[in-house]
């Protein structure tokens, strides 16, 4: 029973064990590579933190730094720099952060966004 | 002639698994010659050999190709039992169990890539397993698993992708000599 034609030889069952193997490395990679979903977003300004909220609920946060305001989106599993002064807007662009470990820092402002899951990536992060 | 007093009986299938481990061995040299990576990540081209020889002449045979290999690698890289050695025996004694029990799949749905594809992930798997236990800290190697399960995956769907073509032209070749019969 030749699925994909008589040159390949593939069977059934093949495709079946190449789909499992797939997902098997799939499964693999995000076990051993990502850090897990994030459930808690910590915001520092200048190196120090300045709010550590659940990602539960919608919510925009405020940060003052050097250049202005920066402000941070909180969702339900997710969080973004909204808005941030800086000329480049690299925070901005990394767009939302779902993953353990994923940090957006502003660095013209000294405003830093870090996803944290059960298991933190880094001890701490400074400037 | 003179006539020895011990004789040692070499049948045609002693022939035959020197012949085909002599090509397994050859083609575990020529890899090595490959540049990698990754130390481990490696096309595997030998189990090519045996998994024809698993498919036309059984389970006893590939593991008697299967060891030949493995100890006449470990005697010409000059690794005879040193943790290389190890870790491919490792390797090769978990694929053939992989396959002692994958060659009982129904042949209609599984072929010879499902058989490749097993058999790599044990031969990772069981070298993964050893160097955990024995050479490494699990740690660092549960950051490689990806790494490795990936190279399992591909080298062993184009190597399973090669015995079928392998078997489909042996068995053409004996279509030719004989009348052909509608399925």
């Amino acid at each position: 029973m030749s699925v994909l034609g008589p040159g390949t030889g593939l069977r059934l069952g093949d495709v079946g064990v190449l789909l499992a193997g797939t997902a098997c490395v799939a499964g693999l990679t995000l076990w051993s590579w990502g850090g897990g979903p994030g459930n808690t977003a910590v915001i520092r300004a200048a190196g120090q933190v300045v709010e550590t909220t659940a990602l539960t609920r919608t919510h925009t946060f405020s940060i003052g730094g050097p250049l202005g305001i920066t402000q941070v989106e909180i969702q339900p599993g997710r969080a973004r720099i909204a808005v941030d002064p800086s000329p480049r807007q690299l925070c901005v662009k990394q767009g939302w952060l779902t993953q353990a470990g994923q940090v957006a820092l502003c660095l013209p402002n000294q405003v830093s966004l870090e996803i944290r899951g059960r298991n933190t990536t880094y001890d701490t992060l400074g400037y | 002639m003179t006539r020895s007093v011990i004789e040692l009986p070499v049948h045609a299938e002693d022939r035959r698994i020197a012949r085909l481990a002599a090509l397994a061995i050859g083609l575990t040299l020529a890899e090595a010659a490959l540049p990698s990576p990754i130390p481990g990540v490696k096309p595997g081209l030998a189990n090519i050999v045996i998994l024809l020889v698993l498919l036309q002449h059984g389970w006893r045979a590939a593991a008697w190709v299967s060891a030949l290999r493995v100890l006449a690698g470990g005697l010409l890289f000059g690794s005879l039992f040193a943790p290389g050695f190890w870790l491919s025996a490792a390797g090769a004694l978990a694929s053939l169990l992989v396959l002692a029990l994958a060659r009982h799949l129904p042949p209609a749905f599984f072929g010879p890539v499902s058989l490749s594809v097993l058999a790599a992930f044990g031969h990772i798997g069981g070298q993964l397993a050893l160097a955990g236990w024995w050479l490494l800290p699990a740690a660092a190697l549960i950051k490689l698993l990806p790494v490795f399960a990936t190279a399992a995956l591909i080298f062993g769907t184009v190597n399973g992708i090669i015995v079928t073509r392998v078997l489909a032209a042996s068995t053409s070749d004996r279509r030719q000599s004989a009348p052909c019969t509608p399925p």
